[in-house]
Formats: structure tokens, sequence, C-alpha cells
């Protein structure tokens, strides 16, 4: 099913979705855009549920608008005179405890907290008001009721119960909830902060690489997260294409890691471009906690974390534009940041890449396939149509209602396309892989599409 | 896998803020041998010695980053180190002037030895005070005043080595009386204030962080004679100081 976004070409840019989520069991995907609004998507409640097939459940994956609050409205610093973008940069879920869902998404200086609570009851019988709520006159009430709840046409509530903000000189770029469920880092081009969700006015500085004198600035940060079960570990990556792990136990400001992952340059492929291109744009830990993931411009690493000297795993995204980076230092495009992601069961790795392509990596068959996302070749309930590569064995694909791709581009002949960032179901079960992207096209607003792919045995 | 053709790559496209920089560059002459599949150094890893016209990609695009109201910190870093490796395989070639240390470094005894730092710090400094001159480029946020020695040609840096010109053409001569006019065009404000902080941090792009340009060769009077004593390998200071020799 696809999803359109405004149609006008005014607020066509605003619609421009800058950060996909799914929650933990991949009911729900959180959207945000360049205008500070996020939209909320539902998974459709299984009607169909086939009893000879328990073994090997899997869903239609359609999902439904649920919900769209405007998280983030632009903001003027009167102080140094600039305006504060409203775009989200990042959306993360909290583990759900009770009825009500929660999410932190965050621009580029301030992070909220959202409670998205659903209402489909109401009270009725109240003794102090009447049904259109004018108080009644406490002399003409001869007998006393108890209010009944009543069935209401479901009403799904968002309100920003937390704002985390003041605490970021630098743009944020990465939020990661810790498996503590009380605590969450955010992370900025050069500082890390260690925020308690009861906690607005207060943040501990955990990491710090502003150089004293800014002339001698040669590296930032450029995402981080915690580690999935040890609530005391966390990562982050750098624009030199290194990434730090940390304890928190060993000290209150962790400039010091514990480890440190880069992989040695090879001496034949160095260029000019060789920091940019090994500069990481994101860092996932696997649902283990035992490997974890790199994306730069060409190329996905899987690391094992016991292991600092290389990577255990190097997919090539795209080589092919490997010999085009002087061209693509020129337009920019050589700048631009892809995300990454795991399967539900590790076994499978996904990333974007240009002309709304991405790709997908399963691990232990070692094949590989690119999918294509595009608004002319899918339609509702069709299969995407995988490309065969010529190495990789294309994935049965089956239930592709749609996907989407972010944030990211490679402008082609005036148009721009999305490349992709790309969150995977997080409750999908075996060899299940959903995938979600975002399409935007500045005509004609934005799609989002959701795909479900199963894996061929 | 549809490979991207050569054609959409070489496209500079609607991408980016950079809709003044197409002119410039489009001037510049960008040589395309890279990508010339027959050219034997494209099989191979490419050549140790980059041309001048990535040079001044580079700068043009270090100039923008840096004239944005808040700099995207990734691009600026990135772009610094690549110029940093650029300017590296150019270094035999081109015979780089004796820089004069920053007044903020202190015990440097010996600017002669033009290390990387200084030198990218001076041709920084250079850069930021071109954008001064160069005719046609839109208006960095602080307005630079009129500075340097009279006769310092305007318009486009010349291509190559130009932006590292610290000396500035006009002077030709390093020992007459305009000695002192060698130092006049080095806008020293730049290391009083912080290069790349945002705003909040006392800088804005450009070299605005001290007090206005004209002011600045009578603040710095004394840190200028300082250099040139330095330079001329005298400690102690031989001429009287104060402005006019």
């Amino acid at each position: 099913m696809r999803f359109s976004g405004a149609a006008d070409c005014e607020s066509s840019c605003a619609d421009i979705i800058s950060t996909v989520e799914f929650n933990y069991s991949g009911d729900l995907l959180a959207t945000g855009d360049k205008g500070g609004r996020v939209v909320i998507f539902q998974r459709e409640q299984e009607l169909h549920v086939s009893l000879q097939n328990k073994s090997r459940p899997h869903s239609r994956g359609e999902y439904n608008v649920y919900s769209t609050f405007q998280s983030h409205e632009p903001e003027f610093d009167y102080l140094k005179s600039l305006e504060i973008e409203e775009k989200i940069n990042k959306i993360r879920w909290l583990p759900q405890q009770n009825a009500a869902h929660f999410l932190l998404s965050t621009n580029d200086k301030t992070i909220k907290l959202w409670k998205i609570s659903e209402r489909d009851k109401r009270a009725e019988g109240y003794n102090l008001k009447d049904e259109d709520g004018r108080l009644r006159d406490p002399f003409r009430i001869t007998a006393l009721r108890v209010p009944v709840l009543k069935p209401m046409d479901l009403m799904v509530e968002a309100s920003p119960r937390r704002v985390f903000a003041n605490a970021h000189t630098y743009h944020v770029n990465s939020i990661s909830v810790n498996s503590d469920h009380e605590t969450y880092l955010s992370a900025d081009d050069l500082r890390i902060n260690l925020w308690h969700l009861e906690i607005t006015d207060r943040s501990f500085n955990i990491v710090d690489i502003k150089p004293a004198n800014m002339e001698e600035l040669t590296e930032v940060i450029t995402a981080a997260e915690f580690h999935p079960r040890q609530c005391n570990v966390f990562v982050y990556s750098s624009s030199k294409g290194t990434v730090r792990l940390c304890d928190m136990r060993s000290s209150a400001l962790c400039d010091r890691h514990s480890k440190f992952f880069e992989e040695p340059e090879d001496p034949s492929s160095r260029s000019f471009f060789s920091e940019i291109i090994s500069s990481i744009s994101d860092v996932k830990f696997s649902h283990s906690g035992r490997y974890m993931m790199t994306r730069d411009y060409l190329s996905v690493k899987v690391w094992d974390l016991n292991m600092e000297s290389r990577p255990v795993e190097t997919h090539q995204v795209h080589e092919y534009l490997r010999s085009k980076l002087c061209s693509l230092y020129e337009n920019d495009c050589i700048f631009d940041k892809f995300e990454c992601c795991w399967n539900g069961s590790d076994s499978a790795i996904m990333t974007g890449s240009y002309n709304n392509f991405f790709r997908m990596f399963d691990r232990n068959t070692r094949r590989d396939v690119t999918l294509e996302a595009s608004r002319e070749n899918s339609k509702p309930r069709a299969s995407l149509k995988p490309r065969k590569t010529g190495v990789g064995y294309p994935c049965g694909v089956h239930d592709a209602s749609a996907f989407s791709e972010k944030t990211s581009l490679c402008v082609l002949e005036g148009t721009a396309q999305k490349a992709s960032s790309i969150s995977v179901n997080q409750g999908s079960v075996g060899d299940e892989v959903r995938v979600v992207g975002a399409q935007t096209e500045e005509s004609l607003g934005s799609s989002i599409f959701v795909a479900a792919i199963a894996q061929e045995q | 896998m549809t490979p991207l053709s050569p054609q959409m790559m070489l496209s500079k496209g609607l991408k980016r803020k950079r809709e003044e920089e197409e002119e410039e560059k489009e001037a510049l002459a960008v040589d395309a041998w890279w990508l010339d599949p027959s050219h034997p150094a494209v099989a191979q890893a490419p050549p140790a010695v980059a041309s001048s016209s990535l040079f001044d990609l580079s700068v043009l695009k270090l100039r923008h980053s840096l004239r944005q109201s808040e700099p995207d910190l990734r691009h600026l870093v990135l772009v610094v180190n690549t110029l940093r490796r650029i300017q590296a395989s150019m270094a035999p070639a081109a015979a780089l002037p004796p820089v004069p240390s920053p007044p903020a470094a202190p015990g440097v005894a010996d600017p002669l030895l033009a290390s990387s730092d200084a030198a990218l710090s001076a041709s920084m400094a250079s850069l930021l005070e071109d954008l001064s001159h160069i005719e046609g480029l839109s208006q960095a946020p602080q307005p630079l005043a009129d500075e340097g020695p009279p006769g310092r040609p305007t318009g486009g840096a010349p291509p190559g080595l130009g932006a590292l010109d610290l000396l500035g053409p006009a002077t030709g001569c390093l020992l007459d009386d305009g000695l002192e006019g060698l130092f006049e065009d080095i806008d020293t404000s730049m290391y009083d204030s912080e290069l790349w902080a945002p705003t909040s941090e006392g800088l804005k792009p450009g070299p605005e962080g001290g007090p206005g340009k004209e002011e600045a060769p009578e603040l710095d009077e004394a840190e200028l004679d300082y250099l040139m004593d330095v330079l001329v390998g005298t400690q102690a200071l031989e001429r009287p100081p104060g402005p006019g020799r």
C-alpha cells in the first residue's frame, strides 16, 4: 500500500521523509519529515490467522496511518542569529511497558519524548455534569450513579512528555535508548550526552572530542549507539572510519576508549578521497550484541566485538562508484550518508544505495540481492522485483506491499531521488525480513512503501 | 545491477546550496583525465600528485563550507583533511614561501620550519582574506573591509598556488621598506578566534572574531614586530618599534 503525503508543490519540501523507525514488535512504523512532523503507521491486524501455517507466520504487511503530530517547530536562536531546523533527524522507540507507546524524536538541537496513547472508550453518566459537559445543579441531583465506559471511535493522542533541550552546541546526529530503559544517549559532532528519561534539566557529558583549539579539529562523531544488552557499553563512529567502544564504568568522561576498531588502509586503493569514503555514516549493533555493523560510503562491514583489527565481513554496496570518486567529490555526492540495519535474527543485513536501490546481504548463504523501490514497479501487494546481480542469488520475495527509502540523494537529470535509510522490523520471525524506506520526488510529495521479504529455503 | 552512467555522475545537478559556485567551477579547467578509461593511470591507483584543479576545487569547497552560518563540521573536516593530502602531494612542486607562525602559537622559534599546520593556517588565512578580493563572489556575512597593500590585484585567485601566495604579488621585493607592508594583509584576527566553532563560541565565518580589519594592524603592531624580528633571525629589536620605517 502506498501512502502519499501532500501533493502540493509548496509543501513537498516539508514532506521529505528524513527518518524511519519500526518499533520493537514491528506493529508500528514511525516516520519523521523535514517539516518536523511525525507520522506513525500501524500494521493492519491480521484477520486471517492460518492455523495450518502456525509454524511460519507472516502477515500481509499492510500499514495504515495511525497518528500524526507536529514534533518540532522551527526555532530561531536569537543569540547566534541562526534558525534551528525542525527537520527530524532521528526517531527511536522505547520498549513498550504498558498500553501507551513512547518514542524519542530529535532535530538538530532538542530531543523530545512523546507518548502515543489510544482512547477508545469514554465515560458516560457523570453525576456532576450532563452529557454536554455542563455542570448540573447539585440540588437537582436526586440519585447517584456510577459512570459507565462506552466504546467510542478510536482516537490516538500524542502528547509531549519531556523536552530535553540546550545540551548540544552542534547538530545531534544520533540518539540511542539504553537497555536499562531508563537512560539514553544523544550525540552531536563533538560530544555525547547521557540523559535520564525522567530528568530534562540535566545531562551528563560522557564523550567530548572537541580540541582546545578548533583549528586542530580533524575528526567528528558521526553515529553512536548503546549496546543492546550491556547497559554500560556504547560505541561511537567517526569521520575517519574508526569506531570506539566505551565502558561507562571506567570513568565519568569516556574519553579513553576500551576498544578501538579500525581497518588498516589498503595501500592499493589509496586515493585523495580515502578518508572521505572511509567516514562511517552509521553503526548498529547486532541483536545478539556480539557483532556490530558499520556503513561507509562504498561498503558495509561486520565487526566481531572481540576483534578490533579488522572486520569479519565486508560487503560492497556499489563498488562501481569507486572509479568515479572524483566526480562524486565534485558534486558532493561523496558526502552522502546511508544507514544500515540487521534483520531480526541477525542473519541478514541491509543498506541503501542510489537509484532507489537497496542491497540486502545474507550472511549465512553469502548471497546478496539488489531491490528497487520504484513507484512505477510497485503495485499494492505486488512482489518487489529483485535485480539479479552477477554474483548473488536473489532471495524470494513475496507480499511486497510497499517500501520506502529515506535521506541522502543522488541528483540525476534534475530529479531528486532518494537513496535509503532503512529500518528493519525488529520483530521479524525467523528469516523474514521487512524492509521500509521512503521515496520522495520533489514534485509529487513523498510516498512510503512497506515490503515484506522472505528468504527462499 | 545497473551501474550509473558516466553522464549522470558528471552532471553538476541541482545538488546542494552551491549555485553561486557553479560558474566559478566551470571556469576552472577541471581535468577530467582521471575519468578517461584509456588513460593508463586510471587503471591503477590514482597518481600521487593531484592536479591543481583538484586543489582549487577543494579550496572552493572549503570556502563555501566556512561561509555557512552554521558550518557542517563533518563536511568541513573532511574537506580540510583532503585538502591537506592534496597540499602535501603538491608540496615538492610548490615552493611554499616561509610562513610566519601565528602569534597565538607560543614557543615556535623557527617559523621557517613550514609545518603543515602553519602552512595550512596561513593558507587558510589567505583563503579567508581572498574572499574579500574576489570579485563577483557573494558577500561573506561579515563585511571584510578593503585591506591589504594598495595595488594588490583584485579578481579571482590565480589558479594553482595563488592561494598560497601569502606575500602577495604586489610588493614584489621582500626587502624594501614595504617590509611592514608584507604583513599588512595578514589577518591575524583569525588566530584570535576559534575558526570552526559555531557563533556561540565567538566565531562567525570569516575572520571576524576580533576587532575590525582597519584596526588590526595597529593592535597587532607588537606582534608583527616580533614576527618580523624572528623571521630575520634577531631576537632583540634593533629597529625602533612603530609604524613607518
